[in-house]
């Protein structure tokens, strides 16, 4: 590359982490909720995925071509394809082609490149494109159904999958549409029933978590989603900032809500079991493109992202929130780095030099003596 | 005795293991010297002997221009063939002031009655005779020692801190000198010690290097105001601020241009073994040990070096380099200079030459884009955004890039080092450093210029007037001469 490899800057040495392996660390994480999200709702959901992607792709390519862009690197980088596996994930399983065709190209092209491509944008651009969805197509963005998995008989063949994703779509036959749990709790509350009468035979905790329910594509199975995060936790992939206050603060306004009222508000284990809360806080709110960049701004910046979800589920028009609240949040993001930058060493909070205590100076000078090896 | 935290730091592979147990030898004199006059923080000294002269091993060569600076000593026995122009152990390559020796091999000591004992001289004359012998830090830095010291003992610095952490991958010089020569270090600490009029000193050394820990430990067991502390191994360490908050949990203030306002002061292990050989033999500064290290050295060595051999000398000694070899750096690989040319020469400062290969750099390759994943800001131990200055270097917003703190930086290189998007971060802010000194330059050139213009100015109208009155005078003398003539026409 350098005409002069000798004359390169120092560091010498680099510690051999990539892009791509960023990128491919987050989409292995995402992995078991994406299988189990095909293994449950069948070919139509894996036709969405894979229209999804290519769509998305395709979008990179052009826009890197019209910008007179090199292909190679932005291509393969894997952001795009994260970009799109997050959006499909988001989605009900079994919308049709032109859902995925528009939610992808949007995604893309005005999610990331009209801000100038990868590490440009200030939203996340699968959050912007689900928003923009079920602000434009309501019907088919709430279309629900229950889970009919691979081998269990009622799963859709390969054709029928081709008909549902490209013919005429969902076959709405009763019984096998309805409302998610978030939204059934709305439609029951809107109705003043008391919990108690809306959530017994709609509700139970264990297969919730385990995502045996109606929902998006990958959002089902909070547990799958929950070592996905986990593990990106271990591979040090995000930071612990945002998940922790994210779903911190979703648990301690639902349990102090919960606690005054049980029968108008519901159970915190409900909140962080259903709908796309793990999903938000482990793999959307911590994309690092649109988040803060220092650990104090990604904790106020978590913990609001928790509070909107808690104030849209509770008393907003949907059913559920992330998403909105993690665009929200990411239009705060520049608001938040300009004003919570980490302390430099030396310095106050207010970036004056810090002056050293006579009292320190002592501790320093005076305590370790004693405890000196003689 | 409880360790503190620094922020941020990397964990480079060590790759120690190239050179550490080469025990310390000695390279072979070479025929001639290469001697830079500024090889140390400050000014550059001041040649005392001419061309043509005969000088003894030792024998000072070039004296101390002001109060920061050091004076250089003749490595070996000799002629000075040479004061002129060389290129310089510098990046830049660009030929600076320098005494050339041609060594008549002989090593011949000046006849020199031994030193005083130094604990019955003055603090302040141990610090001159620190001074005298042109030590400097040698740990990287070269600030001269007896400046540090005599600024500290003022400032009531009660704590000594030895740094034996060297933390940079490769190089393993100090803990070689720390093996092989603890008593030495210890004894020349003590007499740092005594010129401080510090009651304490710890010896600070990471813990991948336990045999230099054990011989330390062994060295001052007699010694109550020593402690040996084994530090985790983490870059940078070796850093004197991070080193502080690791052993204390002080910071230096920022701006501060030394550590004296925390009580402590840190100098290298390499300096105590110099201030050792000063004070208890007379021998100045004339010699140092250097790591010749990296995949392309094909027998990698710990060298007692003269100052003034060249890279080459050293290269060749260790068997020469392999055709793999990309990029010759005098340091190591975190902040270490390439080197533009093998014929520079090995000064106070250097501590280790290393040959690398394509591997140990890694792939050259076209950065990516900045993803803002933070990596940077977690790495940085200063606590900057590293990322959020280079984006306003690669603008030249140089007042964006100062308001982040490029000040604050010590160009450590861990933001590089863990950038995923291999973005050139610290080389970024190299180059807004860089551009922001021309810029100070300029400033000052151009204020020179108006002075001097304005001079010029103010010079030509007092000309001006000068003129206009003489000229005046010369009309009223004519005038009167003219009355003269014609009252004495009406004389006549």
């Amino acid at each position: 590359m350098s005409a002069s490899p000798l004359l390169a800057g120092a560091p010498h040495a680099h510690g051999g982490d990539s892009l791509q392996q960023l990128m491919g660390t987050v989409l292995l994480a995402l992995a078991p909720a994406t299988l189990y999200g095909v293994f449950l709702f069948g070919w139509p959901a894996l036709n969405l995925l894979l229209v999804i992607v290519l769509t998305c792709l395709v979008g990179e390519a052009l826009c890197l071509w019209l910008a007179g862009r090199s292909l190679r690197p932005a291509l393969l980088d894997g952001s795009t394809l994260l970009t799109g596996v997050l959006l499909a994930l988001s989605l009900p399983p079994w919308a049709p082609w032109w859902i995925g065709v528009i939610g992808g190209a949007f995604a893309v092209v005005v999610g990331k490149h009209i801000f100038g491509g990868v590490g440009q944008n200030l939203f996340n651009p699968a959050m912007l494109a689900r928003i923009m969805l079920l602000v434009s197509f309501p019907v088919e963005m709430t279309t629900w159904l229950e889970p009919r998995p691979w081998f269990s008989g009622t799963t859709p063949s390969f054709l029928e999958g081709l008909h549902i994703t490209f013919g005429g779509g969902l076959p709405m036959a009763d019984g096998m549409t309805g409302a998610t749990l978030l939204g059934h709790v709305r439609t029951g509350l809107g109705l003043s029933q008391p919990l108690g009468e809306i959530l017994p035979g709609h509700y139970q905790p264990g297969l919730a978590a385990l995502g045996w329910t109606g929902g998006s594509l990958g959002e089902t199975s909070a547990l799958l989603l929950l070592l996905g995060g986990l593990w990106l936790l271990w591979k040090r992939a995000i930071a612990w900032t945002i998940p922790v206050a994210m779903l911190g603060t979703v648990l301690v306004l639902a349990s102090v809500f919960h606690w005054s009222d049980p029968e108008r508000f519901v159970d915190p284990l409900l909140h962080l079991v259903s709908g796309s809360l793990l999903m938000g806080a482990f793999f959307i709110a911590t994309d690092p493109v649109t988040s803060p960049l220092s650990r104090m701004g990604q904790i106020v910046f978590g913990a609001g992202c928790g509070a909107l979800v808690y104030v849209i589920r509770t008393w907003g028009g949907y059913p559920e929130g992330v998403a909105f609240a993690v665009v929200l949040m990411n239009a705060a993001t520049p608001l938040i780095d300009h004003y919570l930058r980490p302390r430099v060493y030396g310095r106050t909070w207010l970036g004056q030099p810090k002056p050293v205590s006579e009292r320190a100076r002592r501790a320093a000078a005076g305590r370790d003596s004693g405890s000196g090896p003689a | 005795m409880r360790l503190h935290h620094f922020r941020g730091g990397v964990h480079p592979p060590g790759r120690k293991q190239f050179s550490a147990d080469q025990p310390i030898q000695s390279l072979p004199l070479p025929a001639r010297l290469y001697l830079p006059l500024q090889q140390h923080a400050g000014g550059p000294a001041l040649p005392v002997v001419s061309v043509g002269q005969q000088v003894a091993k030792g024998e000072l060569l070039a004296r101390a221009q002001s109060a920061i600076s050091a004076p250089l000593h003749a490595p070996s026995s000799g002629i000075v063939v040479d004061i002129g122009q060389f290129t310089a152990p510098h990046v830049s390559g660009l030929p600076i002031p320098t005494l050339v020796l041609d060594t008549d091999g002989e090593e011949r000591w000046p006849e020199r009655e031994p030193p005083p004992d130094p604990f019955g001289l003055d603090p302040e004359e141990v610090a001159t005779r620190i001074g005298d012998a042109g030590i400097v830090g040698m740990g990287g830095a070269s600030f001269p020692a007896a400046v540090k010291l005599s600024k500290a003992r003022q400032a009531g610095v009660h704590t000594l801190v030895v740094n034996g952490s060297e933390c940079e991958p490769y190089v393993t010089c100090d803990d070689r000198l720390m093996r092989e020569r603890a008593a030495e270090i210890v004894d020349g600490a003590t007499i740092m010690l005594h010129a401080l009029q510090a009651s304490r000193a710890l010896v600070a050394v990471e813990d991948n290097k336990p045999e230099a820990i054990q011989a330390l430990r062994e060295a001052c067991a007699h010694d109550p105001r020593f402690q040996v502390l084994s530090l985790p191994t983490r870059y940078p360490t070796g850093s004197a601020k991070h080193l502080i908050q690791l052993l204390t949990g002080l910071e230096c203030p920022a701006g501060e241009p030394g550590t004296e306002v925390t009580g402590i002061l840190v100098h290298n292990v390499g300096t105590a073994y110099a201030v050792q050989r000063a004070l208890r033999h007379g021998r100045p500064l004339i010699s140092r040990i250097v790591t010749v290290s990296g995949g392309a050295v094909a027998e990698p060595r710990n060298l007692e070096v003269p100052l003034g051999a060249l890279a080459a000398d050293l290269l060749a000694y260790c068997g020469g380099v392999s055709d793999d070899l990309v990029r010759v750096l005098s340091g190591g690989p975190m902040m270490g200079q390439p080197l533009p040319s093998l014929q520079t020469p090995i000064v106070k400062g250097s501590n280790g030459i290393l040959a690398l290969t394509a591997a140990e750099l890694g792939p050259e390759q076209l950065p990516d884009p900045c993803v803002r994943c933070g990596r940077c800001t977690e790495a940085c131990p200063m606590g900057l955004l590293p990322g959020e200055m280079a984006r306003r270097v690669q603008h030249d917003d140089w007042a964006g890039t100062l308001a982040f703190g490029l000040n604050d930086c010590m160009a450590c290189g861990s933001c590089a080092y863990a950038c995923p998007s291999r973005v050139p971060l610290s080389q970024s802010l190299a180059h807004a450093r860089g551009a922001l000194a021309e810029q100070r330059r300029a400033e000052q050139k151009a204020n020179y210029t108006r002075q001097l213009m304005e001079q010029r100015q103010a010079r030509l109208a007092r000309q001006e007037q000068a003129k206009a009155d003489a000229a005046a005078q010369r009309r009223a003398a004519k005038d009167k001469k003219q009355r003269a003539a014609v009252t004495e026409e009406d004389d006549e």
